[in-house]
């Protein structure tokens, strides 16, 4: 039994085949993201039509900077994780952890500020609820923005924070250095799904912070 | 005896025991067991609940239960039928089992992800029947707002829980056999070789792949809202209900279709075998399959013609559902011509297949009704529309999931199943469904709104028959309950071929090994070749993989 | 013979000759297919039943002209179908303009109807007979659904926003209104009648019993105890813009969009009154929401489109 054939499961013929199965897996499940973020876009089209005067006031309240930073952050990790995959296909398992290590960081700090940014929401009563407070005759819609606003960017925090435990267990696997040449599939998907989520905030950031504050 | 012509040999059921075994197994034909016990569960609870909805609607006062009770009966009875019987049924046990066997591979790409996804829909169960358990949810199975979201003081939210998480299995499963069969078909197996059982699966996975995440976030909306008052789909808020409508049924129509796409696909299979013919324009078919799943995906609106949207959407929504009708009415012509100058006979499958072709056309022609824009303004929201989709999921997907499993069930447990009484229950779940939903088109013409607990007198006659008719369907689905379980022990053995089908999941013993195939085969011939033998399609080609 | 078993609706108003006209072409073509269908299984299942086990059928591929044929004709059929159905719907949806014009608001679980002349129903709609009637409806909770099975017609009853259906009742008596949207605990109690009479009788149900003030003038009091008259009066502090003629009439907003000035621009206006500023205004306009009932929306709507007449009696 050659080396590669260590790696393949019972199922499979052989190891390329297993390989392209993983990867076709990984984009199909991406179009079911697609979808799911989808549905929740075309919600806020939909609704920022309807009340653009009042998205775009409620989109004032929102700190561009840190949308501006964090959109920087990803796009590094973005970068770091790229540099991960190709430390292992070119067999380098030092470089892997670190640049895995490093991607990590960068989420956590994304997430970080994320925090901060929510933290800030709540002080100035701008999560929707009881406690919402905000120029009494675009209230409502307004409301709706920040439901959007939480539910869209929580939803890709939580994407981010399985991202994390993926790299994670990444690095506690590379370091037992099951990854190289021949066998780095799980480097490659969680590199795809990493730039899938980094491509969500890509939209999300103009779409919230930037679009229509101006009307 | 018997016993020991199974038992000699090892294969997937005898390889190991214990209740570990099947619990941890990732053996795609185990998980087709797993399946079929949980979605039985659910097809008898949601029966129970038609039951007793039935009864109370012998009269036409509300005297069996109060008005609450009896909207939580067709609330559960929609949720459970639809969500965790009719969308698993078909894909879920007969693809589970059948997928890897009918392309020659030897499991499904991720046999892990395949168990994952059973676990995650006993967990939806689980919190659907948590909240029955703890008193119910009334809103129907379509979640209207802002009734859902602010008004009813039911378990809404435990509900809309539990269909989330049951979306993830349906989206793992496409997952899998999307994957499984682009990658994992064995040598000579192109697509224009494989079964329509298969094609059709594939479209069905498709559509749980980009129809389920929508319908997953659009119920996290609805929970939100319930939970932290949100205004997303409340008017009160500043919010639009008809938007949650679109969202809706923008994965519930298409929903539709994976519930008879694979009926369709069995349904090929069953026309093919007992007629011993190719079908009759093999692409056609398979092509109308995807079609369906396409189009499928534009003419939601056709739900909400009455609900508020403008006249010109709504005129787009009307044409577009004539065009899905086409590849389906294009789909039983060609299964009535594969019968010509076929050699028929009627096992009970075929009893099966049959009846869905009849019931399927009933079902699909009072679809061109409710797609008429000017006659859907009557009849949308009567029974009429009850009855229409009766026909399509009970008289479409419910007879097709039947003669599938009886047809796989030598295959399955590596016995037959008493045929005289199989026919007896085909032909008394035929009368008794006619019996049952063909007078409610009648009672939706007349103007009868559907989810009505109490009714004007003058629709007690037409409601009695349907009730009648019911307590037929009833023993008719619980004749093939007692005698499949009986068969498991006392069945005569099947052998590997009993149909003389030339499937290849037909060419390896009943019941398969493990990994399906000793050899792994190699195919020659496209799906269908009854005038060949099958040692002329298939060739054994290495020994598997140690 | 009668058997007291209804097996089709009464036909009472002009849309529903019309709507069974196309269920029986539509019917008469679903019996030919499935007809044809069962036939056609019944005698192969027949003729070409299997007589000897090891039977081995000729295979036939399928044909392109048979595949062409059924798939021309039942789209030529199907397309029939959306035409006429498409055009009886169109004609649903435009009520002609001398309708008369009744309020209706559904609630958890009841109708309430006003007429123009003020009478109020509930769960009872009287309407003259050969006469337009166009019904202006919303809701004060969930979605409900106004269904008159012998008018053939129903709609979606919105809250937050109004719909519209109108009929023209042919034959004098008592019909079923349903609501046919689930509504709740009570949804099957949301019934009532329409009552269809001659217009003579129709007048005398109208001015018999409690003789209400007409629409447009509680609406006018409306207007006045709300104080809206400071601001919206032609020629006044011009602090909004005046309402005469307003109805019907597309108006510009600040930011270059434009909007038709109907009856859910207006009640968006008393509502949410920044949610559309006009084109020149300032948005000073408090909201009224939670002052005004939906009655009382439909009242002042109603009297803003008195003010078109008005105007145009005057110039």
């Amino acid at each position: 039994m050659s080396k590669v054939e260590v790696f393949r499961q019972h199922h499979f013929e052989d190891v390329e085949q297993q390989h392209e199965a993983s990867w076709l897996g990984m984009w199909v499940f991406l179009a079911t993201e697609v979808m799911f973020f989808g549905g929740m876009f075309a919600c806020y089209f939909v609704y920022k039509h309807w009340y653009l005067q009042a998205f775009a006031a409620a989109s004032n309240h929102l700190d561009i900077w840190l949308g501006a930073i964090n959109t920087a952050v990803l796009i590094c990790s973005s970068f770091t994780m790229a540099m991960a995959v190709y430390s292992a296909e070119t067999n380098r398992a030092k470089p892997l952890v670190r640049y895995l290590l490093l991607t990590i960081l960068l989420g956590l700090v994304f997430l970080g500020i994320k925090l901060f940014e929510y933290h800030s929401k709540f002080e100035e009563h701008l999560v929707p609820g009881s406690s919402f407070k905000f120029e009494e005759s675009l209230a409502r819609p307004a409301e709706i923005f920040f439901s959007f606003y939480f539910a869209m960017t929580g939803m890709h925090a939580v994407h981010m924070i399985i991202g994390i435990g993926l790299l994670t267990a990444l690095v506690l696997q590379a370091r037992r250095g099951r990854f190289s040449v021949v066998y780095h599939t799980p480097v490659e998907l969680t590199g795809l799904y990493w730039h899938f989520v980094d491509i969500v905030w890509i939209f999300l950031f103009p779409l919230l912070y930037l679009l229509g504050r101006h009307v | 005896m018997n016993l020991s012509e199974i038992e000699r040999r090892e294969h997937y059921l005898n390889v190991n025991y214990g209740i570990r075994s099947w619990l941890f197994t990732t053996d795609h034909k185990r998980i087709a067991w797993l399946y079929l016990l949980s979605v039985t569960v659910f097809f008898f609870i949601g029966g129970l609940f038609a039951t007793l909805m039935r009864i109370e609607l012998l009269t036409p006062q509300g005297d069996l239960v109060q008005a609450e009770t009896y909207n939580k009966f067709f609330t559960m009875h929609g949720v459970t039928m639809v969500f965790f019987f009719l969308i698993p049924s078909i894909p879920n046990v007969l693809g589970n089992f059948l997928v890897p066997m009918m392309i020659g591979a030897r499991d499904l790409a991720f046999p892990r992800l395949n168990l994952a996804s059973w676990y995650i829909f006993i967990l939806g169960g689980a919190f659907t029947l948590m909240a029955a358990a703890a008193g119910g949810v009334d809103t129907g199975w379509t979640f209207y707002t802002p009734y859902s979201s602010i008004y009813s003081n039911t378990h809404v939210v435990l509900t809309v829980v539990g269909v989330f998480v049951t979306g993830f299995s349906s989206i793992l499963t496409g997952l899998n056999f999307i994957v499984t069969i682009h990658k994992m078909r064995a040598p000579g197996m192109t697509w224009f070789r494989l079964p329509l059982f298969i094609w059709a699966h594939y479209a069905t996975s498709i559509i749980f792949i980009l129809g389920t995440p929508v319908i997953a976030i659009t119920l996290v909306l609805v929970g939100l809202e319930r939970i932290f008052r949100l205004g997303i789909f409340d008017p009160a808020l500043g919010g639009d209900p008809v938007l949650f409508q679109h969202l809706f049924w923008f994965y519930s129509h298409p929903a539709v279709y994976i519930m008879i796409l694979p009926a369709m696909g069995v349904v090929s299979e069953l026309i093919a075998c007992f007629s011993r013919k190719r079908i009759f324009g093999y692409s056609v078919v398979a092509f109308a399959s995807l079609a369906i799943a396409v189009i499928g995906f534009l003419v939601w609106g056709h739900h909400m013609f009455v609900a508020g949207q403008s006249v010109h959407a709504s005129m787009i929504f009307s044409l577009l559902s004539f065009l899905v009708a086409i590849p389906s009415a294009i789909k039983v012509f060609n299964w009535t011509a594969t019968l010509y100058k076929g050699s028929i006979s009627y096992d009970a499958p075929m009893l099966y297949a049959l009846g869905f072709i009849g019931l399927f056309t009933i079902g699909g022609l009072t679809g061109l009704f409710l797609a008429t824009l000017g006659i859907d303004v009557h009849v949308h929201d009567t029974y009429f529309v009850v009855a229409h989709f009766h026909y399509i999921m009970v008289g479409g997907a419910v007879m097709g999931y039947l003669g599938g499993i009886h047809f796989w069930w030598p295959k399955m447990t590596g016995r037959t199943y008493p045929e005289i009484w199989a026919r007896l229950a085909a032909l008394l779940i035929f009368v008794g469904f006619n019996l049952t939903f063909f007078p409610q088109f009648v009672l939706g013409y007349v103007g009868m709104p559907r989810r009505y607990h109490v009714y004007p007198p003058e629709f007690q006659v037409l409601n009695v028959m349907s009730t009648a008719g019911a307590s037929i369907l009833a023993v008719g689905y619980l004749l093939p309950l007692m005698y499949l379980i009986w068969s498991l022990r006392y069945g005569a053995v099947a052998g590997a071929n009993p149909w003389r089908a030339r499937g290849l999941e037909w060419q390896t013993p009943s019941p398969p090994p493990t990994e399906n195939f000793d050899r792994t085969p190699t195919v020659t011939e496209g799906a269908y070749a009854y005038e060949k033998d099958p040692e002329e399609i298939y060739t054994l080609g290495k020994p598997a993989h140690v | 013979m009668d058997l007291g078993v209804p097996l089709f609706p009464e036909q009472a108003s002009t849309m529903a000759s019309r709507v069974d006209a196309l269920f029986f072409f539509l019917v008469a073509v679903s019996v030919f297919f499935v007809a044809l269908i069962f036939l056609a299984i019944f005698v192969f299942a027949v003729k070409y039943r299997r007589r000897a086990e090891d039977e081995r059928p000729q295979p036939i591929e399928g044909t392109l002209w048979l595949e062409v044929a059924w798939s021309v004709i039942p789209f030529g059929l199907t397309m029939v179908m959306f035409v006429w159905g498409a055009i009886i719907f169109f004609d649903i949806h435009n009520p002609p303009d001398d309708a008369l014009e009744i309020s209706i608001v559904g609630r958890q679980w009841m109708w309430k109807a006003q007429h123009p002349t003020g009478q109020s129903e509930i769960n009872e709609l009287h309407v003259p007979l050969g006469q337009p009637v166009k019904l202006m409806m919303t809701s004060e909770d969930v979605i409900h659904d106004f269904y008159l099975p012998a008018f053939r017609i129903k709609q979606d009853v919105l809250p937050g926003r109004y719909t519209s259906m109108w009929f023209e009742a042919t034959k004098a008596g008592v019909y079923q209104l349903f609501c046919a949207e689930y509504c709740g605990t009570q949804h099957s109690g949301m019934i009532g009648r329409v009552v269809a009479l001659e217009p003579a009788q129709f007048e005398k149900w109208l001015s018999g019993g409690a003789t209400g003030v007409s629409m447009i003038d509680q609406g006018a009091s409306l207007f006045k105890r709300f104080g809206c008259e400071t601001c919206h009066r032609a020629g006044g502090t011009n602090q909004g813009p005046s309402l005469a003629g307003l109805f019907g009439k597309t108006v510009k907003l600040q930011g270059g969009n434009t909007v038709t000035a109907d009856e859910n621009y207006i009640r968006e206006s008393i509502l949410d009154p920044r949610a559309k500023i006009v084109a020149g205004y300032q948005p000073i306009m408090p909201t009224f929401k939670g002052l005004v009932s939906e009655e009382g929306l439909l009242q002042l709507i109603a009297y803003i489109k008195s003010l078109n007449t008005a105007e145009r009696k005057t110039s």
